[in-house]
């Protein structure tokens, strides 16, 4: 009659031993969300229009280097949109010329528009612009993730979240100085090293008296700090607007200590880089060069010799600060500024207290519920409590085994499944009651009971896994764990509630000898 | 043991009492909600700034209120067990701007004030800096993601038992989510990702005990096709009443459990998940019930014996 009893519970004990081994042991095997583990959760906005700002400006001085080259003097370049900018005054002799160059320097980029006066406006293509648009944010993501790989974060996600192009999403787990990790992601360190043409003088009028106050052709103003340590306040250079060397021409930076002691940043050139600095520094021994971070000079050394692959970055820095300065330089400057959209910090001390939490909810949870079952249902109750602890191992097993994050609204889906568990098995057992109030032996009422109460199960457990998966949709990051185990709780319910539970009556009843009036404990 | 040993309530007499409180409490709550300018949309929907402050000296409320960078709107209270001297700072996004920048630059500044406003050492246990963008985007979710699920229900019911049932089922379940909203505003718990996740899990879980009775409702009705539906309907409820209060139960004392132990993050899911329990059993009796009756076609008595129902 039950022989295939012993079947069934190899079955049960070889699920539930997959289960065990699969998330054993718990604290490395259950992978914790942030809000368990401590960390923080951050949400940029990659500003990509400044990726197109300086693709449009880099395309313009570089064309109106080629022209000055060719000999073609137009009397002004300048740009007048984030896609957009105008060549005045270009020769008619030139035109055919100018009209050929236009096509081989900026043609696959630019439409050329042209109108009277020697005048030529180019505008961005619009493929173009979105292609610049989603390079600037994988080069974001690329370079964020070589910067926190640096910080030495351990498991850290960056990568492209929501539905807008231009959303970053980082996730730092166990850094507790949050502030000191977004001062490095959100860097730009835009490098640029330029030859300087005069300065540094106290304000811009003063910079610019000899050039009848206005910065001329290929020049431009750029505020810096003063060299003196403590002094806050600002000078001014005036420098040549094309730059001798950006970050892209650099191989590798370190912090260093300058012939003063203070806190330094060495750097390398790459062989591209190296081979311009070599003609820059040679054709200009005794000028002075602005070494430009982020717009703001940070000092202007005099070039001494020809200088081919190294260069050293001083200013007031401290040691932290030059190293997170090297660090940032060695990961290549950011295409485009971040905006912060949403950030969400957990400490380390509130990550422990809930995961502490959490376990006793669940363990209180499960004696309540245990108990009361004993009370209600008697002997019966041992059935539930067995079955409602396998659904519950199997759920971690499932888990840890498919990766998913344990999140705390993760663990209150734990408790919820206890409920669930309950639930179906309430279900049955009222069920069987009824046929055993019908008169019929053990055995008929507890298949009947099973029998007809499976329907429903399946019937409640789907309109269950409906609103899980809506909730797995809409959720991010902790709402995603909740959904998640409320979807395996509920799967692995039904195999816990009908298969688990009948066999255990089965078993029961297999105890008794034949022919037993024996009233079921239920 | 037994509670309800074969009840036999009439319950179906009362479904219009039932109904009028339900509109009641529901008609209650939305001026209450109204009066108190909107939904309490917690910092995930509104947008603005969360911090929890965890001080190692007990510390006043009022001086870390006075030691804000701005007053106006801030919320400053105790949060959690007074041993544990932590306060709860809450600042809604800086008013005129549209501009996620400035919420992040508004946090930082607190948090630079605050330390060195020098009220005692504290650490920063949790943060929670929202820009307009991402709260707008996580509302709009939250909404779409209730309809959808509400929709996904209502199609699988219709597909399982019948239309009616179905509407039945679907009206209970948003009763249950009204007054479940209705229940958060008066004890005021804010509206925060957990608090929408609970709402959703409860139109899963009122769903759950409805299709019990309805499932009953079915199985009766193959053995008794020529009973008014009322009264099928009113002997099913009663057939499964002491399943529902049992389950009723046995989950609220595992929701209790998360409630007290849980801690405070999640203290406004398990407040909601208690409230929902309560109101998904009391729907499943009265309201799926009487709706499901109500909608239903009376067919003439002669027409009633000869055409078979359709199950």
């Amino acid at each position: 009659m039950y022989k295939n009893l012993r079947w069934k519970l190899l079955t049960i004990a070889a699920v539930a031993g997959l289960a065990i081994w699969s998330f054993t042991p718990p604290w490395t095997r259950v992978k914790l969300g942030l809000d368990l583990k401590g960390g923080v959760h951050l949400v940029y906005r990659v500003e990509t229009n400044d990726a197109l700002r300086i693709e449009t400006e880099t395309a313009s001085e570089q064309f109106n280097e080629v022209l000055k080259t060719e000999g073609i003097a137009a009397s002004a370049v300048r740009v007048t949109g984030l896609q957009e900018f105008v060549i005045e005054g270009v020769p008619p002799a030139s035109e055919q010329q100018f009209r050929q160059l236009a096509q081989t320097q900026v043609g696959l980029s630019f439409d050329r528009d042209s109108g009277d006066g020697g005048a030529h406006t180019f505008k961005m293509k619009p493929n173009i612009a979105v292609q610049r648009r989603a390079e600037a944010v994988t080069q974001a993501i690329q370079t964020i993730e070589r910067r926190v790989n640096e910080l030495g974060v351990s498991e850290p996600v960056v990568a492209p979240y929501g539905t807008a192009n231009d959303q970053i999403v980082v996730q730092l787990p166990g850094v507790s100085d949050v502030n000191h990790a977004k001062g490095i992601i959100k860097n730009t360190a835009i490098l640029e090293i330029k030859l300087v043409e005069a300065g540094p003088s106290s304000d811009e009028p003063t910079l610019l008296t000899s050039y009848q106050g206005k910065a001329p052709e290929g020049m431009e103003v750029v505020p810096g700090v003063s060299g003196t340590p403590g002094d806050s306040s600002r000078v001014f250079y005036l420098v040549k607007r094309v730059a001798a060397i950006t970050g892209r021409d650099l191989r590798n930076a370190k912090p260093t200590l300058d012939e003063y002691n203070t806190p330094a940043v060495s750097f390398t050139l790459n062989n591209e880089g190296a081979t311009k600095f070599a003609r820059v520094t040679g054709e200009n021994v005794g000028r002075q060069l602005a070494i430009i971070l982020d717009r703001t000079v940070q000092s202007a050394p005099v070039i001494e010799s020809r200088i081919e692959r190294e260069g050293r970055i001083t200013g007031t820095f401290t040691q932290q600060e030059a190293s997170d300065l090297s660090l940032i330089l060695r990961s290549g400057a950011l295409p485009a500024s971040l905006t912060v959209l949403e950030e969400r910090t957990v400490g380390p001390t509130l990550g422990a207290a809930s995961v502490r939490a959490g376990i006793t909810a669940s363990l209180v949870g499960l004696a309540l519920v245990t108990l009361f079952m004993l009370f209600y249902y008697r002997l019966a109750g041992i059935n539930a409590f067995v079955s409602i602890t396998m659904n519950l191992v199997i759920l971690l097993g499932f888990m840890a085994y498919l990766g998913a994050v344990m999140t705390l609204p993760g663990i209150a889906g734990f408790i919820l499944t206890i409920g669930m568990g309950v639930d179906s098995n309430v279900l049955i057992f009222e069920r069987i009651r009824e046929e055993l109030a019908t008169k019929k032996g053990a055995k008929q009422a507890i298949a009947a009971g099973f029998d007809r109460v499976f329907v429903t199960i399946v019937d409640t457990h789907v309109a269950s896994l409906i609103a899980a998966a809506f909730l797995f949709q809409f959720g991010t990051g902790p709402i995603r764990g909740f959904a998640t185990t409320l979807f395996f709780g509920l799967i692995s319910n039904v195999f816990t509630a009908v298969f688990v539970s009948r066999t255990l009556f089965e078993i029961i009843l297999s105890k008794r000898p034949a022919g037993s009036a024996q009233p079921l404990s239920i | 043991m037994r509670i309800f040993d074969s009840p036999n309530l009439n319950f179906i007499r009362w479904r219009w009492h039932a109904l009028a409180l339900s509109v009641a409490i529901i008609a209650t709550g939305i001026f209450t909600i109204v009066s108190r300018g909107g939904l309490p949309y917690g910092v995930d929907f509104s947008g603005g700034t969360v911090l929890v402050l965890k001080f190692q000296q007990p510390t006043s409320e009022e001086a870390v209120r006075a030691a804000l960078p701005f007053a106006g709107q801030a919320v400053v209270q105790t949060y959690g067990v007074p041993a544990d001297n932590e306060i709860l700072v809450r600042l809604p996004l800086p008013s005129g701007s549209d501009d996620s920048a400035a919420v992040d630059a508004q946090a930082t500044e607190v948090e630079t004030t605050l330390r060195a406003a020098n009220i005692g050492t504290f650490t920063i246990e949790s943060k929670e800096v929202v820009g307009p963008i991402i709260g707008e985007d996580l509302r709009r979710k939250g909404i779409w993601a209730t309809i959808a699920s509400l929709g996904g229900i209502l199609g699988y019911i219709w597909f399982r038992f019948r239309l009616t049932f179905a509407v039945g089922a679907i009206v209970a379940t948003l009763h249950d989510v009204l007054v479940t909203l209705v229940f958060l505003t008066w004890f005021e718990y804010d509206l925060s990702l957990n608090v929408v996740a609970a709402l959703l899990t409860i139109t899963g879980y009122s769903v759950n005990d409805t299709i019990v009775v309805f499932d009953r409702v079915r199985e009766n009705q193959r053995s008794a096709k020529r009973e008014p539906l009322e009264q099928v309907v009113n002997r099913s409820v009663n057939q499964t009443l002491s399943r529902t209060i049992i389950t009723a139960g046995t989950t609220f004392l595992a929701v209790v459990s998360l409630f007290v132990f849980g801690g405070d993050v999640l203290e406004g899911l398990a407040f909601t998940l208690l409230v929902g329990i309560i109101t998904g059993t009391y729907s499943t009796v009265f309201i799926a019930s009487a709706i499901a009756i109500v909608l239903s076609p009376r067919p003439p008595e002669a027409a009633t014996a000869a055409r078979p129902r359709r199950v």
